[in-house]
């Protein structure tokens, strides 16, 4: 337990630029690109003679009904949440090249030499890997982004009280907390669902003598192209769109979160079932994106991926080219 | 003595070419073994079947274990240095020694750090801003502190001058070979070890040619310095080799008659390069 601690320890020492760095600073950007488009909006509206908020927008809350009140902490949840939108893209970059190198890269350089010369088995340096892909980058990005999250909806509710809003009612009407739970209860969702995304990129960092990017991609598409080419689906009356949705696009792109969404239709529309549809956060509510666990695609993924690291624990074994 | 180390009928086929054919050999405790042998004779073949970094064909026990299949419990026991350029460029020297106190079990840290404080290292220093002499200070450092039986360098001061050479084995002679500990070592640079072996494998083509300790070498082979007019009675014992110095002729003996060779002229116990050198005649050729 401890040494599989520091497996992760090491992951993290040498990935701090892509597990730490590059969401904090995604989340800079992000928050100074805000900034930015505040100053844009206040210098146009005082060379115009706008008038934003000031009493009007004071009385105009103040004359609300329920339902309005509603929709402006929905706007300022989705201001909230809106960073982890960024953050998460960067996220799932850095997973889909961390795990292509992970296998790979210590191979390259013979540093492999020395991790193996330490009493550690095969199967925990992988395993380490594996953790640090599906939990350790996704804490940290969804960490960084309830901060920048958090800031975002200061800096808004500072803006609108210097135009006499009271920033405190304002940020009353928000719900950080249940944004904050939203976000933390997607992680052991995305965990599952990249697995199997995982478990294809590392097999390739594992197996692979030279370029495993190339193979990762290539291996994929050139399939996708062939069953496109010859329509073998049709031999199971499947469009051909499924194998690219179910098996290309499965191997690649479930590192980046979210693409989940893309796979279980209706669920968007389930959720105008919910009592406050009106609200955002409700599609991110653990109550509603749990419906996943109930989903084949999610379990046979984390069976194919499973197998797959399975198979890059027995190359890291045998592969002795360094 | 118990065995550290015992190999029958080792042979590893890469795709055509015989790296090991059908190697036996027996290392005890307590022994600083030289394995030596031109480039691609299948020194690091062997070395790596010993870690368990390689499938192999035949029977090999190294301290009781079978290193394919017991690979993580063996290396609590054996350290190796592959060569000066595996430490990856990414760890700083505080790095190498948290991860490795911490997942090590028989790992000294106070020995680790009294060590490096005996270098320029610093804790914050990286590999990649290090010289090679550096990095292999750095990673015998961390070798050291760890209590291990069998110690394995493969080439462990390729690229380094000669100070970082000679500390080197300085160091591992002092601080830390004692007579429960083994070492394997393969290098280039036969005559600095020379004096610190105690045992001699020579391997070519994939064969043992010479599995001696050190002090049957002196008694099996010998060299004679021997003037002109002697030269031909010389060669009809079939030396080994012969040099030419000064107008005299250098032959080398392999279990010659020692009576016979003082009367031709004198006799000295050839160094290991000189006997490698006669060994390996034709290697390339």
């Amino acid at each position: 337990m401890k040494t599989f601690f520091w497996l992760l320890k090491r992951e993290f020492w040498e990935h701090r630029g892509g597990f730490l760095w590059a969401p904090v600073i995604t989340g800079g950007v992000f928050l100074v690109l805000n900034i930015m488009a505040i100053i844009t909006a206040e210098v146009l509206g005082a060379r115009h003679g706008w008038q934003v908020g000031g009493d009007n927008l004071q009385m105009m809350i103040a004359k609300a009904g329920e339902g309005d009140l509603k929709q402006i902490g929905a706007g300022l949840d989705i201001a909230m949440i809106s960073s982890m939108g960024l953050i998460g893209i960067v996220m799932g970059i850095v997973v889909l090249f961390y795990c292509l190198g992970a296998l790979y890269d210590d191979r390259r350089d013979r540093s492999i030499l020395f991790w193996k010369s330490l009493p550690i088995s095969n199967t925990s340096t992988v395993l380490s890997k594996l953790v640090s892909a599906t939990v350790v980058a996704p804490v940290i990005a969804v960490l960084v982004s309830i901060v920048a999250g958090l800031l975002h909806l200061v800096i808004l509710a500072l803006v609108l009280s210097l135009h006499g809003v009271n920033a405190f009612q304002l940020i009353g009407m928000a719900h950080p907390l249940r944004a904050v739970i939203d976000l933390l209860s997607a992680i052991p969702l995305y965990a599952l669902w990249a697995v199997p995304s995982v478990g294809w990129l590392m097999f390739c960092s594992s197996w692979a003598r030279t370029k495993p990017f190339l193979w990762a991609v290539a291996g994929p598409a050139v399939l996708g192209l062939l069953v496109s080419w010859f329509g073998i689906m049709g031999l199971f009356e499947l469009p051909t769109a499924w194998f690219w949705k179910n098996v290309v696009a499965r191997a690649l792109f479930s590192v980046l979160p979210g693409s989940n969404i893309a796979y279980h239709d209706g669920a968007l529309e389930a959720s105008a079932d919910l009592g406050d549809a009106h609200n955002p956060l409700s599609l991110l509510s653990p109550m509603h994106t749990y419906g996943l666990l109930a989903s084949p695609n999610l379990w046979i993924g984390v069976a194919v991926g499973a197998a797959l690291l399975a198979g890059a624990i027995w190359f890291r074994r045998v592969r002795d080219d360094s | 003595m118990n065995a550290v180390i015992t190999a029958n009928g080792l042979t590893k086929r890469y795709k055509n070419t015989l790296a090991l054919d059908d190697v036996s050999f027996r290392i005890e405790s307590g022994r600083i073994v030289g394995l030596i042998g031109p480039n691609g004779a299948g020194k690091t073949t062997a070395l790596k079947a010993i870690l368990g970094l390689t499938d192999f064909k035949g029977e090999l026990n190294v301290l009781g274990l079978d290193p394919r299949t017991q690979r993580d419990q063996l290396m609590e026991q054996v350290c190796f240095i592959a060569d000066v350029a595996v430490l990856p460029r990414w760890l700083r020297v505080r790095e190498a020694v948290d991860f490795v106190a911490n997942v090590h079990p028989r790992f000294n840290r106070a020995k680790c750090e009294a060590f490096l404080a005996r270098t320029k290292l610093t804790p914050d220093q990286r590999v990649k801003q290090m010289s090679k002499g550096m990095i292999v200070q750095l990673h015998l450092a961390l070798v050291m502190a760890i209590d291990a039986r069998l110690l394995v360098l493969d080439e462990p001061t390729l690229g380094l001058d000669i100070l970082y050479r000679k500390q080197f084995y300085q160091s591992l002679l002092e601080d830390y070979f004692d007579e429960n500990k083994t070492i394997i070592v393969t290098t280039h640079q036969v005559e600095e070890i020379e004096h610190i072996l105690t045992d001699l494998m020579f391997i070519r083509d994939g064969k043992l040619v010479l599995d001696t300790d050190m002090e049957s070498v002196g008694e099996r082979f010998a060299e004679v310095m021997v003037s002109a007019d002697k030269a031909d009675a010389a060669r009809r014992l079939k030396p080994l080799d012969e040099r030419q110095v000064f107008g005299k002729s250098i032959f080398l003996f392999d279990g010659a008659d020692r009576a016979t060779l003082e009367n031709m002229g004198e006799v000295r116990r050839p160094s290991v390069s000189d006997l490698f050198v006669a060994t390996m005649k034709g290697t390339y050729a």
